[in-house]
């Protein structure tokens, strides 16, 4: 690869990737429910008639919920990385502090063998695909090293 | 509130044969009219379970079948409710006649499926959560499938042998039901041998998705009277339940749960409250099935809907599983039908093709996987995006 490529995330507006990339939600200023993604013009809280949100970092730390992998390529829209499929697993994951569970890939070069129910897991960003000048990220779950289950 | 009655149902076998939805559902209704001795005259009202992979004409199911049988001036309603498509085009037909507007409705459903995985339909659509977790993710509806049994080898110790022996079970309920797709029996091993595709589910034990098509010829009560029909089998409840908030279980095909943070009090799960409204309904609970006919999208599934449905409690399903329990011949059978696992997935029809299942059961004309004595018997089925499906049917 010769050209120094920009960056940019797969999705505006979904998660930040600095150095300590984290899952962009919003909460609602009537109830306090968060959501992600970013809820917009109402709330789904059926308690609750708000309508104005602020933006809210989740958690950039959870627990593996459950877990699986992806065998055989996705279909389109997926955009494969490369001409030889390479297996990815994802993982849903719990956050504590919102209570909900988050879906994503797993870090790459995770496979399904290292990961168990209850682990600790971070958020990170890396590659999804990679177009003439872009690298397009996109937030994937990596297991905290040394953290047991 | 007086009964909606079955007077009659069809189908066209499910497989790959690659033409035309319009022409299952033809079939399948035909077969359901002639069925219930009603001619297509009769019909006030056709009710269509639309696909949304076949144009135009699927999203306007019902008049497609309409003017596909001969415009005759009923009227007509098409639904959309994803995997619940059938439930709820039965409830527009029951509502209708309960309503007292008609006595004779035609519910109708069809799907002619692409090769693979179902994919979101082509174009760039970002702001459609279905679209976007292909795009991002690359989450296919298998790796949803594949959570909930990950999540169960880790609640309850589930094997993937266990996943095996539902699938190996099903194969031999379906093979000699001759609107199966796959009548192919498979042992344990067999199962086993086959590739993984979402770990712990292979191949094998994912539903495939098929053309086919069903329909049932819906009538009140009072017409069955009036046309003599002996002892026919009973909608006792039609449940179409949305989700309670907040939603705690990831659901395909979103990126994440509800919050719980604004909500003290628990609600029933999704799952357990949409055959819970049906039991309601029908003043009717678990200890009164015969049979049941559960959407096994997996193998592993079909486990956790036993506990939806109150067969046993959360972590006992495989002890039902290998007691023989939900086999033909044991105390409550499971998709006696062969169920996905047999069928493929055909969206529109096959909530109605539960509905075939259940009528044929409680006459006792389902031939080789005839359940002895079958009296009461609960479909449970959930479509994307919130749509239950539960119809319990009695004679
Ligand atoms: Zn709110």
């Amino acid at each position: 690869m010769s050209a120094i490529l920009k960056r940019a995330p797969a999705i505006e507006g979904w998660f930040t990737i600095d150095d300590e990339p984290a899952l962009l939600g919003n909460r609602c200023t009537t109830c306090g429910t968060v959501w992600f993604p970013k809820s917009s013009f109402f709330c789904g809280n059926p308690a609750c008639d708000g309508s104005e949100f602020e933006e809210a970092r989740l958690s950039r730390r959870g627990k593996v919920w459950s877990f699986t992998d992806a065998q055989y390529q996705p279909p389109p829209p997926y955009i494969p990385r490369s001409e030889t499929y390479e297996p990815f697993a994802l993982a849903a994951v719990e956050l504590a502090d919102e209570q909900m569970v988050v879906l994503g890939q797993v870090a790459e070069g995770v496979t399904v063998n290292d990961l168990e129910v209850g682990q600790p897991v971070e958020l990170i960003v890396e590659p999804l695909y990679t177009t003439d000048d872009t690298e397009y990220l996109v937030y994937k779950w990596k297991p905290i090293d040394g953290a047991p289950a | 509130m007086s009964d909606v009655v079955i007077a009659g149902v069809g189908m066209h076998p499910w497989g790959k044969w690659g033409r035309n939805f319009v022409e299952y559902g033809v079939v399948a209704a035909r077969a359901a009219l002639e069925d219930a001795g009603i001619d297509y005259r009769d019909v006030q009202f056709v009710s269509g379970a639309d696909t949304v992979r076949n144009g135009y004409p699927g999203y306007v199911a019902g008049a497609t079948f309409a003017q596909a049988l001969g415009w005759t001036g009923a009227r007509v309603a098409s639904s959309y409710a994803a995997c619940a498509s059938g439930a709820t085009a039965l409830e527009v037909a029951r509502a209708e006649i309960l309503a007292g507007r008609c006595d004779v409705a035609l519910v109708v459903g069809a799907d002619t499926t692409p090769k693979g995985f179902l994919a979101p339909n082509a174009g760039e659509r970002p702001d459609d959560p279905d679209w976007l977790r292909f795009r991002l993710l690359g989450a296919t509806n298998p790796t949803y499938f594949a959570l909930y049994a990950r999540r169960r080898m880790a609640l309850y110790g589930a094997t993937e042998r266990d996943f095996a022996e539902v699938r190996a079970k099903n194969a031999r309920h379906g093979l000699e039901n001759p609107n199966a797709r796959y009548r192919k029996d498979f042992s344990v091993d067999d199962i086993l041998a086959s590739p993984m595709v979402a770990d712990p589910l292979r191949l094998v034990e994912i539903c495939a998705t098929s053309d086919g098509g069903a329909a049932l010829v819906v009538v009140s009560a009072d017409y069955a009277k009036r046309k003599g029909l002996d002892a026919p089998v009973t909608i006792k409840a039609v449940s179409t339940v949305t989700p309670a908030f907040p939603q705690t279980v990831i659901e395909m095909p979103n990126f994440a749960t509800d919050s719980g943070v604004a909500v003290s009090d628990s609600v029933t799960p999704f799952k357990d409250s949409i055959t819970a409204a049906a039991y309601e309904e029908a003043g009717l609970g678990p200890e009164d099935l015969s049979l049941a006919e559960v959407y096994d999208l997996s193998s592993a599934l079909e486990l956790d809907w036993y506990e939806h449905i109150g067969l046993c409690k959360a972590g006992e399903a495989e002890r039902l599983l290998h007691d023989g329990d939900t086999t033909i011949g044991g105390r409550i059978p499971v998709n006696p039908s062969g169920g996905l696992a047999c069928f493929g997935e055909a969206v529109p029809a096959q909530a109605l093709a539960q509905v075939c299942e259940l009528t044929w059961q409680l006459r006792g004309q389902a031939g080789a996987r005839q359940v002895d004595g079958a009296r009461v018997g609960i479909t449970a089925n959930q479509g994307l995006f919130g749509h239950g499906s539960s119809v319990i049917l009695t004679r």
